[in-house]
């Protein structure tokens, strides 16, 4: 949103910032005085003592390193020139080490709490019984599954792999804006990212001490080593193929945890068990990291019109034959109503309160709250529950009266697809924007790993809405990315 | 390794090789067609074409636009931006299994020569092109044999390189022999050049060029890299190698034709060979390295 500047209650900004607007959004970079905070003050004089031509060079230098490396995604829906390079800014987003302790323990604990919840779901279903959540919005979950009812999972991890939206609000808090529980993506930008960084600020990373993200796939493998069944650890990753979107990354981290990588095409199944067509012969596969949504992984069981999956392969996962990571079922917990559930599930499961809070949520099948919104829809967000990468969604102070008009409908004759939120003001960071350093709304998306252990390696994509004012950061609108900095002190 | 992993490195490399090639025929042809000859700019042009196995279209070729559309043009499947873009759509599908420095050399290869996307219009630009696809071929080769590991999937790449060597040269050799009566002296510069064999040659046979002495040297010389039995060698040298790393036995089928074509590359003599038609011998040469890709494919592929 883009906001008149405040009256200049700090003094003009010099080169490169004189364009830089604090407005009401918190920035990461600058206190309200206009003066940087002091995480931030390497990075500032750095650019205030950087000729423009060589932020330029550095910019080019990023831009041709990315293309070169073909780290590019792909856009649907258009013949020609489908591979992009994903948008990448050059300036570090830094959160500080006292936060990021925070953000740290707070995710840890939503996500086990998160993982209990699942497997009591899928087997008593005690937090349905004891009416903390009603029956009813699980069982209308577009994404529970009803094959999954009673399916042992390895050490009850359901959830292996997350990947969770943070916003941080005007006040400085981070908060919970969505649970990525299903086949979360991303994370190879947030390790080519930190390589191409080193490469063109060297003595940046020198100066201010940045935590290490490199060591992701070794702990993305021991995750999914501790699922696999003892004595026997041939692990896959299953991708859709190279058509689609993150097939960059499925590639990335395949070759990066030295695993293969395979189609549905490559795998069998004979005897409910699961292998893989090699020169070899037939090889027995023991876990698959699957990067195919629960729809698709078996055309037998699930969505028969598939080509991606496995014929057969629930059966073997039935069986107790093959792990899957994520396990199937896992989006009834990032259902976006469910989502507002999710302090009450932390305190059922876990007797402790959530130590970083949700967005306040509206349900649209409570009739007063549907109301509320329906009456003041411009102040609203609205979201179809089930839908990620900001599709389906509707920016109340962005639309046209028609389109808020046509949500309403939609609302009216769905309302257990649709909730809403506050219009969030996100928090703001420096970007090299034309030239200049302007700031531009972010999120934060750390990875999340669950094995024998939590791990969250500091830092996470720091997704950038380029077009300024915008507040959607997703790639397939317009967003771009940063690399995160989590300082050591 | 998995078989489609395997078909893909194997495609992979022959696209590249097939794309090195066509650079390299049309580069050394290019340079002398700015010489006057016996034949007129037509039929050389046609010897271009089938010594690089195309059909030749319809008369009436200008052979600049000819020389861009075989270079630059995406929808023409033999143009070299095309087998680029095949090999670079191959090496896509496993980018996991190449190193990252094959990646990014294939990659930055793909996009120079996509830039240049019917704009090519002076006479330098294909050459110019046609030079940076040979140059990238050899920093691809280096690069290949530099940071992969020399396990099961190179062993398919190089099988896939010197298949289509094994393929090409025949082709390339009778386009020349079968009008070896009307061909002069820089003629027969073309065919070597095309084969990067100039130098290779004379160190071997003087620069005295006589037909038998190259049709030995291009289709049995057992040193020289783009000669047919070179070719041939290192396939089966690949295939043995692939046998052993994927604890497969050699399917008795590859070994027999394998076997066949290596032995008669290495003991029938020239003047035996130009006895039968070399003619014939060649299309044999290609008939059993088609069997031997099929063999190939059924044993480890497609089983």
């Amino acid at each position: 949103m883009s906001m008149p500047a405040q009256s200049a209650d700090h003094a003009p900004m010099p080169a490169p910032f004189s364009d830089y607007e604090i407005a009401a959004a918190y920035d990461e970079m600058f206190l309200a005085s206009g003066r940087p905070r002091p995480h931030y003050r390497n990075l500032y004089t750095q650019l205030l003592n950087l000729p423009p031509e060589e932020l330029h060079r550095s910019k080019n230098e990023s831009d041709l390193a990315f293309f070169n490396q073909g780290i590019t995604f792909t856009v649907y829906g258009r013949a020609e020139a489908t591979e992009q390079i994903f948008p990448h800014d050059l300036l570090p987003r830094i959160v500080t080490n006292s936060e990021w302790a925070t953000i740290e323990r707070g995710l840890t604990q939503r996500i086990t709490a998160l993982n209990l919840f699942l497997a009591d779901v899928y087997h008593e279903g005690r937090i349905l019984k004891d009416g903390v959540i009603p029956g009813e919005i699980i069982y209308t979950c577009k994404h529970f599954r009803r094959q999954m009812h009673g399916v042992k999972v390895p050490r009850d991890v359901y959830i292996s792999v997350a990947g969770t939206d943070l916003v941080r609000l005007p006040d400085g808090r981070f908060v919970v804006l969505e649970d990525n529980l299903r086949v979360p993506s991303g994370v190879s930008y947030m390790l080519t990212s930190r390589k191409v960084m080193k490469q063109i600020f060297p003595a940046l990373f020198r100066k201010c001490g940045v935590r290490p993200i490199e060591q992701y796939s070794q702990a993305l493998f021991s995750t999914l080593r501790s699922l696999a069944p003892e004595g026997r650890s041939t692990i896959v990753l299953l991708t859709p193929g190279i058509y689609n979107s993150a097939y960059f990354e499925h590639a990335f981290l395949a070759r990066q945890m030295g695993i293969e990588l395979v189609e549905g095409r490559d795998l069998v199944v004979h005897d409910n068990a699961v292998y893989m067509r090699t020169t070899s012969g037939l090889q027995r596969v023991d876990v698959i990291y699957r990067r195919v949504d629960d729809d698709f992984v078996d055309p037998l069981a699930f969505r028969a019109d598939s080509s991606l999956g496995v014929a057969g392969l629930f059966n073997a996962y039935r069986a107790g034959n093959i792990v899957l990571a994520n396990a199937l079922g896992t989006g009834v917990a990032d259902d976006k109503a469910i989502y507002s559930y999710v302090p009450e599930i932390i305190r059922y499961y876990l007797g402790e309160d959530p130590i970083v809070d949700n967005v306040e949520t509206f349900l649209m099948t409570d009739r007063a709250q549907r109301e509320h919104v329906c009456g003041n829809l411009e102040k609203y967000v609205v979201k179809a529950v089930g839908e990620s990468g900001g599709y389906g969604m509707l920016i109340g102070p962005h639309s046209s009266r028609e389109q808020r008009s046509e949500f309403r409908d939609k609302i009216l004759a769905d309302p257990r697809n649709y909730i809403a939120q506050p219009t969030l003001m996100l928090s703001t960071a420096p970007c090299f924007v034309d030239g200049q350093v302007e700031p531009r709304h972010v999120d934060l998306r750390p990875y999340v790993l669950f094995g024998e252990k939590v791990t969250i390696v500091p830092g996470g994509l720091t997704r950038v809405a380029l077009r300024k004012g915008s507040l959607v950061v997703n790639s397939s609108q317009g967003g771009g990315s940063k690399d995160t900095w989590v300082l050591q002190n | 390794m998995l078989s489609r992993v395997a078909d893909s490195l194997y495609w992979m490399s022959r696209y590249f090789e097939r794309a090195d090639h066509c650079a390299r025929v049309l580069e050394a042809n290019y340079n002398l067609m700015l010489n006057p000859s016996k034949l007129s700019a037509e039929e050389r042009w046609h010897r271009i074409m089938a010594s690089l196995g195309i059909a030749a279209t319809a008369s009436g070729i200008d052979p600049q636009m000819a020389m861009i559309k075989l270079t630059s043009d995406p929808d023409e499947e033999s143009s070299i931006v095309s087998c680029i873009a095949e090999s670079r759509e191959n090496a896509g599908q496993v980018r996991e299994q190449i190193s990252s420095e094959m990646w990014e050399c294939l990659n930055c290869l793909y996009h120079q020569v996509t830039q240049a996307d019917g704009r090519l219009d002076t006479d330098s630009d294909p050459l110019r092109l046609v030079a940076a696809v040979r140059e990238g071929a050899y920093q691809f080769q280096g690069v290949t044999a530099g940071t992969m590991n020399h396990g099961e999937g190179w062993h398919f790449i190089q099988l896939g390189k010197y298949m289509e060597r094994s393929c090409s040269l025949p082709v390339l050799l009778d386009a020349y022999f079968s009008a070896a009566g009307k061909a002069d002296y820089l003629d027969w510069v073309g065919l070597l050049a095309s084969c990067a064999a100039f130098e290779s040659y004379c160190k071997v046979y003087t620069a005295d060029l006589k037909p038998d002495s190259m049709a030995e040297f291009l289709l049995l010389n057992p040193e020289f890299p783009y000669s047919v039995r070179y070719a041939v060698e290192r396939m089966c040298a690949a295939i043995a190698a692939i046998s052993e790393t994927s604890f497969t036995k050699v399917a008795e089928r590859i070994e027999r034709v394998a076997g066949r074509l290596r032995a008669s590359l290495a003991y029938v003599p020239i003047a035996d060979i130009m006895k039968g038609g070399l003619h014939r011998y060649l299309d044999s040469v290609i008939e059993q390295c088609n069997d031997l890709h099929a063999a190939v494919h059924v044993v480890y592929i497609d089983y």
